[in-house]
């Protein structure tokens, strides 16, 4: 009986394993969501971290709300609000939140908290992800914070998958430290697809992100930009805005570029699968 | 009774002794001194007086159901159906007058069907009268001066230039040909842009007939939930005050649940031995009568508190509570990890970092768009707003103060083509504007330039929103010469 073998670990989990082992090799897409920590490392000289971080979390919501549509039992309309903290060298180096400028369904759910002390806005990322009344949290820090070590990342993780709160932790000008962030972005903005009118204008946002560092996805490079019904993501390289390439399958992939950049432990190759059926 | 006025002391109040030597309300001291040097004056407090009135009010409902203010000086009381319980209205008179004199307080008091009848007749008319609800209420108080009809100083100078002294002249009045139209008439034109009632004769002496409702606005009084520990031995240690803490939160929450009330505002009051007072005061963003979650955010106040050689009395009051329906506990263990409210998350982080840290922005009905978002503490209800109109783009992060940038452009209008901004040169790629956007001139000064936002990305792809502040030559900005216009970078687009 393979139960006997292993009597400390119960059946769903050797299942969960394999289950992990196919998820592992799962390239990332939008769409996907189950991660409660990820950072987002940016330049604190521009807008494109935290519109990114925006993004991402938005689009996990929007996968959420899908699921709370098809659930019977889930609560009709989602009235919960967002918790974006910033300290003060983030709000000197990159400005506030403007509630003209941010997406039409987050505009009356922003709650607003400026901590004076990177300690002040640990505590208080903390107290948000512990609250069941808030959709996400957003933290924006500056720096490298002595104060945000590994066990203060640990805390953060912790006590979002605890309580089912995403934390997307946008750090501006920081260094790669230690993290126990599921998902570490590193994101840049890049240029926006020409816009159908005006040529000569700014299209719609659009930022080169970089998954560095992934507990379940190999990492990679995509161009995000969102439409305003969902995050689409495409290749670097491809012509943004052209089509919406969800650039998952490995076989488009033979010569790119990118594909040399990802270290070959890590990527492995599922060939010719696309993970959109997964 | 004096007040401090911009032009000296002002009489305000006077007694007897006072009006017999000359002093009259609203003299100048200074005038009452020359009548009489030795008066004697002492600071009115308003605020006091106020406070004193709505006790008395309370204190006058042993009379009848509901009472209310009349400030600075009097009393209304409902006593319909209540007389009877002292033995009929002349009695109640007389008993109020007792008390009232036992209280070493001149009353004067009146019975009539209206609350505007009565106010007449308690001012103007004889001691302790009572009017009959049969009785013709204009016949009775025909002979009452003008006076009594409770009007403002202005309407009074002008009823006395006509000449109308009591208030049967009011209705007696007739034109001079006899060709239709009676006084009333009369009175209705010269009247009839006055809509207050203080403020025309008419509506008043319709009050005081009881031919108008006059909704008087009654006290009621509140009890404030408090509940307090006296300690026979003075604790001078953190975890003894923690655990007398617990047991008044405790408390306090059974108080409150007995009232189907939440506390809003607490305030905590430490005793010392030696006779100091130590108040901590918590305000909450919802109502709540959760005893761990006021323990919690209580217990952050405390770090400072000073013990000396001991607290003697704890006491907790909550001085605004709100009504919170009584709800079923939870009976599920999975309640205790699911995390806490948004009302106790927005609490405990107020606690920490201070009322003005946490807030929500809302939208205010301007132009200017640092002026368009403001902070507002986050559980409140949003302001009423006109839908926005979304021409434009706006950037998704605003900086607090807009920074002075230098560009390169055609002048005098042309775009942007690279600027320098926090040290770096920035080549600009695409740009879509001008959005002009005007000073407020209902508000600002009329030499405040008006901005020229362009939406721009970089090379590199970076997105700002910039604006050139005037225009060369508009006659404006802060010489008034117009010269060349500054830009400035104010928001960050996503």
């Amino acid at each position: 009986m393979p139960h006997d073998t292993s009597p400390s670990i119960p059946q769903p989990l050797l299942k969960d394993a394999a289950a992990l082992a196919v998820q592992r090799s799962a390239r990332w897409k939008p769409g996907l969501s189950g991660v409660h920590h990820s950072e987002v490392f940016a330049s604190g000289r521009e807008g494109s971290g935290a519109a990114a971080a925006l993004s991402l979390a938005l689009d996990q919501w929007r996968g959420e709300h899908i699921k709370r549509q098809a659930d019977p039992l889930a609560a009709g309309d989602d009235q919960r609000s967002i918790l974006w903290v910033q300290d003060r060298a983030a709000v000197k180096a990159n400005g506030r939140p403007y509630r003209p400028g941010l997406p039409a369904e987050l505009r009356h759910r922003i709650i607003h908290v400026l901590a004076e002390k990177a300690e002040d806005a640990l505590f208080a990322l903390e107290e948000g992800v512990r609250c069941r009344d808030l959709a996400f949290v957003i933290g924006e820090l500056a720096g490298n914070p002595r104060a945000l070590d590994f066990t203060a990342s640990r805390r953060l993780s912790l006590a979002a998958e605890r309580h089912g709160v995403p934390l997307w932790l946008v750090r501006f000008d920081a260094g790669h430290d230690l993290s126990s962030a599921r998902m570490r972005w590193e994101v840049r903005s890049a240029q926006s697809p020409w816009p159908r009118w005006n040529a000569a204008a700014p299209g719609a946002p659009s930022w080169h992100a970089e998954l560095f560092r992934a507990r379940s996805h190999p990492p990679g490079e995509w161009i995000l930009h969102d439409d305003g019904q969902s995050l689409k993501a495409a290749r670097p390289g491809t012509r943004p805005g052209s089509a919406a390439i969800i650039a998952d399958n490995d076989t488009e992939r033979g010569a790119g570029a990118p594909a040399a950049a990802y270290p070959v432990g890590l990527a492995r190759p599922t060939v010719g699968r696309s993970l959109a059926a997964l | 009774m004096i007040t401090e006025t911009a032009h000296g002391p002002r009489i305000n109040a006077v007694n007897e002794a006072a009006i017999a030597a000359g002093a009259r309300k609203g003299m100048m001291l200074a005038d009452a001194r020359t009548l009489c040097p030795s008066i004697q004056v002492a600071p009115s407090d308003p605020a006091g007086d106020i406070d004193a009135l709505e006790k008395l009010a309370i204190w006058a409902q042993r009379w009848g159901p509901w009472s209310a203010m009349d400030p600075p000086d009097g009393l209304l009381i409902d006593i319909t159906a209540a007389a009877h319980l002292f033995g009929g209205e002349r009695r109640l008179l007389e008993d109020a007058q007792a008390l009232f004199r036992k209280r070493e307080l001149a009353a004067r008091l009146a019975i009539a069907p209206t609350a505007g009848a009565a106010w007449a007749l308690a001012h103007y008319g004889p001691e302790l009268t009572i009017l009959d609800p049969d009785d013709d209420i204009a016949q009775r108080l025909s002979q009452l001066p003008v006076a009594a009809l409770r009007l403002d100083d202005d309407v009074m100078t002008v009823l006395r230039r006509l000449g109308l002294k009591r208030l049967s002249d009011l209705s007696g009045i007739t034109t001079a040909g006899g060709t239709g139209g009676t006084g009333r008439d009369a009175i209705m034109r010269r009247f009839r842009n006055r809509r207050s009632p203080a403020a025309n004769p008419l509506v008043r002496m319709d009050q005081l007939l009881g031919k108008v409702p006059e909704p008087l606005l009654p006290v009621i009084p509140q009890h404030m939930p408090l509940v307090q520990r006296r300690l026979a031995e003075p604790i001078r240690h953190r975890e003894l005050l923690d655990q007398v803490l617990a047991d008044l939160a405790q408390d306090m929450s059974r108080e409150l649940e007995g009232k189907a009330k939440g506390a809003r505002r607490l305030e905590l009051g430490l005793w010392r031995v030696d006779g100091e007072v130590v108040v901590r005061a918590l305000e909450m963003a919802a109502a709540t009568r959760d005893a761990a979650h006021i323990c919690r955010l209580l217990a952050a106040k405390l770090d400072d508190v000073d013990a000396g050689f001991g607290i003697e009395t704890v006491r907790l009051r909550a001085s605004w509570a709100e009504p919170l329906a009584l709800s079923q506990g939870d009976i599920e263990t999975s309640a205790e990890n699911q995390g806490t409210s948004l009302a106790a998350c927005v609490d405990r982080l107020t606690v920490r970092l201070g009322s003005r840290a946490v807030t929500r922005p809302v939208p205010f009905a301007s132009h200017i768009p640092e002026r368009a978002q403001r902070w507002q503490p986050p559980l409140e209800p949003e302001p009423a707003s006109q839908g926005e109109l979304a021409f434009h783009h706006r950037p998704l992060k605003m900086l607090d103060k807009a920074e002075r940038i230098t560009v390169l452009y055609a002048t005098p209008d042309g775009y942007p083509r690279r600027f320098r901004w926090r040290g770096q040169v920035h080549e600009v790629a695409r740009v879509e504007g001008p959005e002009r956007i005007a000073p407020e001139w209902w508000r600002e000064r009329s030499s405040v330039r008006l901005r020229d936002y362009y939406r721009i990305e970089d090379g590199e792809g970076r997105r700002y929103w910039i604006y050139r502040h005037g225009l060369i030559g508009d006659g404006r900005g802060n010489d008034k010469q117009g010269g060349l216009p500054d830009w400035y970078l104010q928001g960050l687009c996503a």
